[in-house]
């Protein structure tokens, strides 16, 4: 191997890879990527066993909706590069189709819990008027007409009749008993999270997920190579409302009251695309990551300081450091940190293969 | 009827204006730096709780207060110009810089709330109170005050923008930031300072809003972005004038569903969001290049 050839592939090593990062951005390692998603789900399953307490099961089951939601959120926003700062109305929606649905069933013990799919129909569904409207426009426009289809949904809940208004709806008493009855809940959340990121890696794989992404590069060009863009972006939007709708659903049951400022909560839509930038956006691990981080943090730091304020005030400076310092996200930034150590690694491997330009 | 109705279009088109000048700070940033700024709900809050503290506790009149709130307002532009927009770079700038204006809002609501608690807070003068008759009608003073405000401080900043070297250059950055650098613009230097004076204008309309709204508190912020948002996408974005119109428009029109049903006026303006966008993406006095991505 000539030096300049080396020089070049040392070159190729060392350069960060272009486009958009995989499943998380790190050089792709099959065996390795398996064994940690591995490591992850058995963590997830026997978490309740190694800390059965209620408070430990509580957070638990409010990090994997957050893991659910956020990835949901990621594989419209995250893929398709619109961001929506809406995904509340999804969520909310879920929330109050649960609880008025269980209301005027008369629905009480564990049958609530077939209104789960009446959850994920009603968000779904209400993704495709909001999305006809929204996805004719872009970028700025886009993200404040969900802003707008958010403040619309809030005010609804707060004044419409059969929401309850601002008191709300209680949710049918489950008689379990107190020590294991956030269980049940938890692997819920767990299977949603599961299912949720699944679908979010398969979409990723699949044409589907090309297009997205081939729509959030350059729109105008892929709608010139043929990527029907509308109904694309529309049919993410609704799977990803579907989704945030369920885990809505469940929050409800689990939580045992719907009011208008926890279904519909700005910092809920915030919180979402704070997950996904924080672990990469686009990425199927990115989102994963941020709620397993920034959920369980958000809630000692409310439990530890009492006082919201001082929470929200730390939320935001981590918000900003995590924009300013890795724009791109902890993983894909670790990624390219990773192969630049590895190329350094092997140049002093070959000290003499390597000339010094 | 006629008896409300016609005090509710002088109200909305007094308090129109208020929201027509921070309209205008918001699209001015937008125009400049490809950004919308969604903390200018909270920094409009914070200029109405500078006006409440130099009033309550200094005995400084809320008006002239403003020679101090003015200028700090802008000063705080600059810096989170300097400290959060400028270090954004990057093919995402778009959307990190409002995701960046929004930690930006969340962390001012915080402090807020941190110093001033939850209250609801008025500011008061002499003038808030009194009131003066028109045609058999009522008009609070203050309304009258605020709008002349307005529309001097919207006149100064059209001077500002359309005879002056200054804002030459902030209307090339708005229609081409290349050509306009290439030409030997300041790009950095005249986006701080638009940025600023963006922000410059929250201290009177927070004054404004404070004055002419039943009272405020931390939790104002979204409730303005929320309006300011609509108002400037329905203007059409970067757009000075179609921000104006929208402004007194819309806040007449909420003025006036108001009779009927204060729950759902807000939600006017929302519905005349979706509405008109469905028709017009661009807004109604937008350019189409601002659809393009």
């Amino acid at each position: 191997m000539t030096p300049s050839a080396v020089r070049q592939a040392a070159a190729r090593a060392a350069r960060p890879r272009r486009g958009p990062p995989g499943f998380s951005g790190l050089p792709a390692r099959p065996l390795l990527i398996a064994a940690g998603v591995l490591a992850v789900v058995a963590a997830g399953v026997l978490f309740p066993v190694a800390f059965p307490s209620p408070v430990a099961t509580t957070y638990g089951f409010d990090t994997l909706i957050f893991v659910a939601c956020a990835s949901a959120w990621n594989l419209f926003s995250g893929y398709s590069g619109y961001l929506s700062l809406g995904h509340a109305v999804f969520f909310g929606s879920g929330v109050y189709a649960v609880a008025v649905g269980a209301q005027d069933w008369h629905l009480t013990g564990t049958g609530v819990f077939g209104l789960l799919p009446l959850a994920a129909a009603v968000g779904g569904g209400i993704a495709i008027p909001l999305g006809l409207v929204a996805l004719r426009v872009r970028r700025h426009t886009f993200v404040v007409i969900t802003i707008a289809f958010f403040f619309i949904f809030q005010l609804m809940a707060f004044n419409l009749a059969f929401t309850g208004g601002t008191s709300g709806l209680v949710a049918p008493i489950l008689n379990w008993s107190g020590a294991t009855y956030n269980n049940p809940f938890y692997y819920a959340a767990l299977l949603l999270a599961g299912a949720t990121v699944a679908v979010s890696w398969l979409i990723r794989r699949a044409r589907f997920g090309l297009h997205l992404r081939a729509i959030r590069d350059d729109e105008d060009r892929a709608r010139g190579l043929g990527v029907p863009a509308l109904r694309v972006k529309l049919a993410a939007f609704v799977v990803s409302g579907a989704i945030t709708g369920l885990a809505g659903g469940l929050w409800y049951y689990f939580i045992g009251a719907a009011a208008p400022q926890s279904a519909f909560d700005p910092l809920f839509d915030l919180s979402l695309a704070l997950m996904a930038f924080f672990g990469g956006l686009g990425t199927v691990a990115g989102p994963v990551l941020g709620a397993l981080v920034l959920e369980p943090a958000q809630q000692w730091l409310t439990a530890r300081f009492t006082s919201n304020y001082l929470s929200e005030i730390l939320l935001g400076v981590l918000f900003l450091v995590v924009i300013i310092f890795m724009p791109r996200g902890v993983l894909p930034t670790a990624s390219e940190r990773l192969a630049r150590w590895r190329a350094a690694w092997r140049r002093r491997r070959e000290p003499g293969a390597e000339t010094r330009p | 009827m006629a008896s409300q109705i016609y005090p509710a279009i002088a109200d909305g088109i007094l308090v129109g204006g208020v929201y027509a000048l921070m309209a205008v700070g918001l699209t001015l940033i937008f125009g400049v730096l490809d950004i919308i700024n969604v903390a200018q709900g909270i920094l409009v809050v914070i200029g109405g709780y500078l006006s409440y503290v130099l009033s309550v506790h200094l005995h400084i009149d809320l008006f002239l207060g403003l020679l101090i709130t003015v200028p700090v307002m802008f000063g705080l532009g600059l810096v989170i110009h300097t400290v959060v927009i400028r270090p954004l770079r990057g093919s995402e700038r778009t959307s990190m810089s409002l995701l960046a204006c929004f930690a930006v809002a969340i962390i001012g609501e915080g402090v807020l709330y941190a110093v001033f608690g939850a209250d609801v807070v008025t500011l008061h003068a002499s003038y808030t109170q009194s009131s003066f008759q028109i045609a058999g009608y009522y008009i609070t003073d203050i309304y009258l005050y605020c709008f002349l405000l307005a529309l001097a401080l919207v006149a100064v900043i059209y001077l500002l923008l359309y005879r002056t070297r200054f804002g030459r250059s902030v209307r090339a950055t708005m229609q081409d930031p290349v050509a306009a650098r290439l030409v030997g613009i300041n790009i950095n230097r005249v986006a701080a300072l638009t940025f600023g004076l963006g922000v410059a204008v929250t201290a009177a309309g927070g004054m404004a809003f404070g004055a002419t709204s039943g009272g405020f508190n931390p939790n104002s912020g979204y409730d303005l972005i929320s309006r300011l948002l609509a108002i400037v996408i329905l203007g059409g974005l970067g757009s000075i004038g179609g921000a104006l119109v929208a402004a007194v428009f819309m806040i007449t029109l909420e003025s006036v569903v108001d009779i009927w049903s204060p729950s759902w006026a807000v939600a006017v303006f929302y519905v005349a969001l979706v509405v008109v966008l469905t028709v017009r993406p661009a807004g109604l006095f937008g350019r189409a290049a601002v659809r393009a991505q």
